[in-house]
Order: structure tokens, then sequence, then C-alpha cells
């Protein structure tokens, strides 16, 4: 009798915590399930469904018309390609110079080389929006030299959205971390074979140090992936756009509930899948990154 | 001398290998960091703007008074109710009475002290409103934010069924853009059809109140705060559960052996095992909060009446949008000297509290 009472509220109890769990997980997911479900409805139906569960299902109204408009009329698809490249370029060349300065920093040893580790780590407590304007003003002023001949200026272009960010100071700190606990007797090893440090950086601690690539990877690409303010500050064009002051822009322009959620979807959907199948570097990566930072 | 030139084991590097390997990071970083910051430590004392039309001056402090210069007026005898209820209407025909006494000034606001009332004007009046809709939003979004973030991270802590996806559920708006949150929280949140009143209705019933959530100047900043702690909370609750980790298993054993009540084991070991986190989180979330832009740029573009302008936002208003580069470097140098006390506070109370 008391063991079927015990059992009856243990029961009670579950159901409660189950309860809980599924309104907590509506609270959190429920935004961004919406946002899927609504981008393949006509923007009538988004609304009416709304305030009910019939928002996160699909009926008869289901289509892509949606996201054929957000490639026709918001040219979303050069847009991700602009992210894309940025995104890609950004995080192959920012691994390499940013690990080669923590490498030269943690087992070289060179004159100023502590004045210059302070320097970075005091780097990382500048926030970006105070550099924001005279950077601005830099970029205008600067050269750049490709096939169609030199340009002063670097408004309106793709590189303006790489190179002012492929050093970084969280990113130096990171490697260096690592690299103070690559033992010196590796790099003395190829020093008595005669290497020189380039080649031991590239042959010897770049290939044990995947971990920390890894991460680092994951925190550039955040970063250049979201990037808001300085493409606003820089990029006025379509040509250069990134996906996010595209979304802006026809999020402005747009009444077209759908299709905004089309093009929300669109750019949110590789960085989620992506986040699922590596959960867990992700929760490192983005951890270390708020702790250290 | 041989030790620059020659590599040796324990002697220096090559000079050129030191360059090759440092040169590119430590090129852009003077380029992109050191560079201008110093400009903007530079501009911020003179007149520069974007497109130059007057002649570049040291204009001294002058940005930096602009920022907090007050004036203070009493107001002249109000006729009757209206009149006094209507304070810019008295300050605009002092103004005009006296144009030179009021140079450079405008209206900020009206206080009653001592049975006597004055009008308060300000050089930058934009400026206060935006650093208090700042502190306002920090004292919502802090508190907020981390409360939430603790309590998902006990849940989350417990072992049940189905944790690991509820983790992930409350993380998963950590990776999502900024931008993307907002616009959907501006369906949300839209006055008629939004989710949100939609539910009020269905709770309420007809009558019930259906808020203009981003469009009333006293309830915008409140929405802002609360989508960027349901955005946010996620990353702190990761935090959390990693100082939860710290806490050894014995210390609850032993609590449960005296019969301790779950809430008695809260108070007295997770919640002091968590001080160093919680002082982490709270001052990280501090100086998070203070950088307020994205969630404003995209959903208000500091309206309405600039009630969710902030210090950043007005920053880069001016700065950017008005082409007033002198100004706008001392403002966000402004926002830079809070940051740095901030963080240099939290870590002598990190210090302080060990390990």
């Amino acid at each position: 009798m008391k063991v079927r009472s015990s059992g009856a509220s243990e029961m009670a109890k579950s159901l409660l915590h189950l309860a809980l769990m599924l309104l907590a997980g509506m609270v959190f997911a429920y935004p961004l399930l919406f946002m899927v479900a609504a981008s393949f409805k006509p923007g009538e139906a988004l609304f009416t469904d709304l305030g009910n569960p019939a928002a996160l299902l699909p009926d008869a109204r289901w289509s892509l018309n949606n996201y054929r408009a957000v490639f026709d009329k918001g040219a979303v698809g050069a847009y991700l390609l602009n992210s894309g490249l940025i995104a890609l370029l950004s995080v192959g060349a920012g691994i390499f110079i940013n690990s080669a300065a923590a490498f030269a920093l943690a087992k070289l040893k060179w004159r100023g080389q502590g004045l210059v580790l302070t320097l970075i780590i005091g780097l990382l407590i500048v926030p970006f929006e105070v550099l924001a304007i005279p950077m601005l003003l830099i970029v205008s002023k600067l050269p750049w030299l490709d096939a169609s001949g030199l340009t002063i200026g670097w408004l309106d272009t793709l590189h303006v959205q790489i190179i002012p960010f492929l050093a970084n100071a969280f990113c130096v700190f990171l490697f260096y971390q690592f690299f103070k606990d690559v033992p010196d007797e590796l790099v003395e090893a190829g020093r008595m074979d005669g290497a020189s440090a380039l080649t031991i950086y590239l042959r010897l601690v770049m290939p044990v140090c995947k971990p920390v690539i890894v991460t680092a990877a994951i925190v550039l690409f955040l970063g250049m992936w979201n990037q808001y303010l300085w493409p606003v500050m820089t990029v006025h064009t379509a040509g250069a756009r990134p996906v996010m002051v595209g979304l802006q822009q026809f999020f402005g322009r747009s009444t077209q509930w759908g299709e905004v959620m089309a093009y929300a979807c669109l750019i949110t959907l590789p960085v989620m899948v992506f986040f699922l199948l590596f959960q867990k570097q992700f929760i490192r990566s983005v951890v270390g990154a708020g702790i250290k930072g | 001398m041989a030790s620059d030139n020659a590599p040796s084991r324990f002697g220096h590097a090559r000079w050129s290998e030191v360059a090759v390997l440092a040169g590119p990071a430590l090129l852009l970083f003077a380029a992109f960091v050191l560079l201008p910051f110093v400009l903007a430590v530079g501009f911020s004392f003179t007149n520069v703007k974007l497109l130059q039309t007057e002649r570049i001056e040291w204009t001294g402090l002058d940005n930096y008074t602009r920022m907090f210069a007050l004036k203070l007026v009493d107001a002249p005898p109000a006729a009757n109710e209206t009149e006094r209820a209507m304070p810019q209407r008295q300050w605009r025909q002092m103004k005009r009475a006296e144009p030179a006494g009021f140079d450079g000034y405008q209206y900020l606001t009206d206080i009653s002290l001592g049975g006597r009332h004055y009008l308060i004007g300000a050089r930058d009046p934009q400026f206060l409103r935006s650093i208090v809709n700042t502190f306002l939003f920090a004292l919502m979004v802090v508190p907020l934010q981390t409360v939430l973030a603790l309590a998902m991270a006990l849940w989350v802590n417990q072992s049940f069924r189905g944790r690991v996806v509820l983790r992930t559920v409350f993380f998963s708006p950590v990776v999502t853009s900024m931008v993307v949150v907002a616009a959907i929280w501006g369906l949300i949140l839209h006055t008629e059809a939004g989710l949100a009143n939609q539910m009020l209705r269905a709770i309420l019933g007809p009558d019930a109140p259906q808020p203009d959530w981003l469009g009333d100047p006293h309830l915008a900043m409140l929405s802002i705060a609360i989508m960027s702690a349901w955005q946010g909370a996620g990353f702190q609750m990761l935090i959390f559960l990693s100082g939860l980790q710290g806490i050894s298993i014995d210390q609850y054993e032993a609590a449960d052996v005296m019969g301790a009540s779950l809430w008695q084991k809260f108070i007295y070991i997770t919640l002091p095992g968590l001080k160093r986190t919680l002082v982490f989180v709270g001052l990280s979330t501090t100086i998070m909060a203070f950088g307020l832009f994205t969630q404003v740029d995209v959903l208000t573009g500091g309206g309405p009446m600039d009630s969710t302008s902030t210090l950043i936002f007005h920053s880069m208003r001016v700065g950017f949008r008005e082409q007033d580069i002198a100004y706008g470097s001392a403002m966000t140098l402004f926002f830079f000297l809070f940051v740095l006390l901030l963080s240099l506070g939290q870590k002598k109370l990190m210090e302080r509290l060990g390990r």
C-alpha cells in the first residue's frame, strides 16, 4: 500500500518534471522552430497561426515561395557567398598568423618578447567599438592593388571585412597557452637536426595542436559570420554585402514576414547544423572564449 | 653579436625567424588595433570630422565636457498648471529671450527641489539619456540573465533523461546570430499579431492589455532586455555548470547525512561554492550589457523617443552617421574607461576570493 502511494507520487513528480521540461524547452526552442515553420508559409497564414500550435506545423499552404523570393529579390545567394568567403579566408589565414606569433612568443627567445606578450594580452580588453571609428578612416585611405590596378580606399570590398580582423589577440593567447605546454625537447630536437624555427613550427608543433586549431576556428568563424557593426560602417553596396547586413536591410524593408524568416533560416541553419554535429567542440570553444576573453 | 645570428639551444632566436613568424600578426595589430586606438585618443581632443570643413584644431577636453555639461536654471513662475506641465516649452521661451546664455544647450529635464522648480539643459541630452538607458538595461538584464542561467545550470546538472537535449536547447540561441534573434523577436513582439500579445489574449481574454512592446518608451528597453537574456543565458549556464563541477560531492553527502533540505544545500553549499563563478558571470554580463548595440540597431533604431538609445548606439550615431569622429571617439573612450574599471574590479575581486 505504502509502496504504491509513493510510486504514484514519484510518477506525479516525474510527470511534473516532464511538463516543466517541455515548457522550458518550448520557451527556448519556439522562436527558432517558428522561424523554420514560418519560412514555408505565406504571410497571412503566418499571422493567423502565430498564437497556436499550428504555427509550428506544416499544412496545405506550405511552399518554397519564400525561399524563391529571397533568392530573387534579396540576393541572398550572393550574400551567402560573400560571408562564406569572408569566414573561410579569415579562419584559414587567421589560424596561421596567430599561431605563428604565439609560437614565436612561447618557444623562441628574443628581446622584447615579454613586452609584446603583455601588449597583446592588454589588447584583449580594448572593445572593438573604440577602434571602429578611427579604423573607418584608416581603411578609407589604404591602397589596394589588384588586376584592375591601384585603388585607394578599401570600402565596399571583401578584404575590408577580412584583413583588419586577421590578427586576433584572443586567438594568439589561446595558442600561446597550448604551446607553453608543448615540451621544449620537441623544439630542441628539431634544432639539433638543423631545422629552422619555421620548419619546427609547421612540421612538429602544428600537427600536435589540432584541438586548439578546432577551437580557434570555431571562435573565429562565429565572429566573422555574425559580423554586423563593421560591415554596416564599411559596405554600402550589394557587391560585398555580408549576410547579417543583408538580413537587417531585408528586415527593414520587407513586410513579407515569411520571406524574412526564410532569409533568417538560410543564414542560421548552416551554423546550427554545424553546431549540432560538433556540439562538444562548440561548447568548449565558446565557453573557453568567454572565460579567457 | 653571435647570439643574435646563430641559432643555439639556449640562446636567442634569429631575428629573421622571429620576423617571419610573429611579424604578420604584429604588423596587423599595429595597423588595426594600436593605430586606431592611438588615433581615437588623439581625435578625442580635436574637432576632426570625417568630411573636414573647418580647420582641424586642438579643442582640449571640450569633447569630454560636452558629454556631461549641464545647465540649471530657475523655471519662470508658471501661470498655470498646463504651462508648468510643459517645461520644454518654458525652456524654449527662455532660450528665445536670451539666446547667448543658452548657447549650445538643449533641454534635458526638469526637477522640483525644495519647493522650487528648475529646468535642466545639457550640451548633449541624447548622450545623458543614452547613459541612463544603458544603466537601466544593465540593471534589468544582468540579474535576469544571471538568475536564469544559474537556474538552468542547476537543472541540467541533475541526472535525468533528456538533460543533454535540454542543455542543447538552452544553448541553441547562443549560436544564433543576434541579428537573426532580433528579427524573430520582432515578429513575436508585434503589437497586433505577435505571439506575446496573442498569448495575453488567450490567457486573460479579449480585454487583455495589448502592450506595444517595442513602440512604448517605457517597455522597449525591457523587451530588449528579456530578448537579450533569452539569447545569452545558455552561455552563462555553461560557465555555471563548470563552476558546479568544482564543488565536491562530499559536501552534499555530508549535508544529506545531517538531513539538510534542498534549499539549505543550495544556500550553504552551492552558492558559496559558486562565489567566484557568480562574480565572473555577473561582471562579464555587465560588461557585455554596456556594449548593447546590435539589438537596438535592428529592432528600434534607438527609439521610441530615444528610450533605447545606448552609449554605443549614440557614439556610433554621432561618430559614424553624423561623421563627428572626434566626439564619437571621446564617447567610445569613455566607454572603454568604464569597461576597464569593471575588468580591473573583476580581477581584484577574483583574486581576493582565491581559487
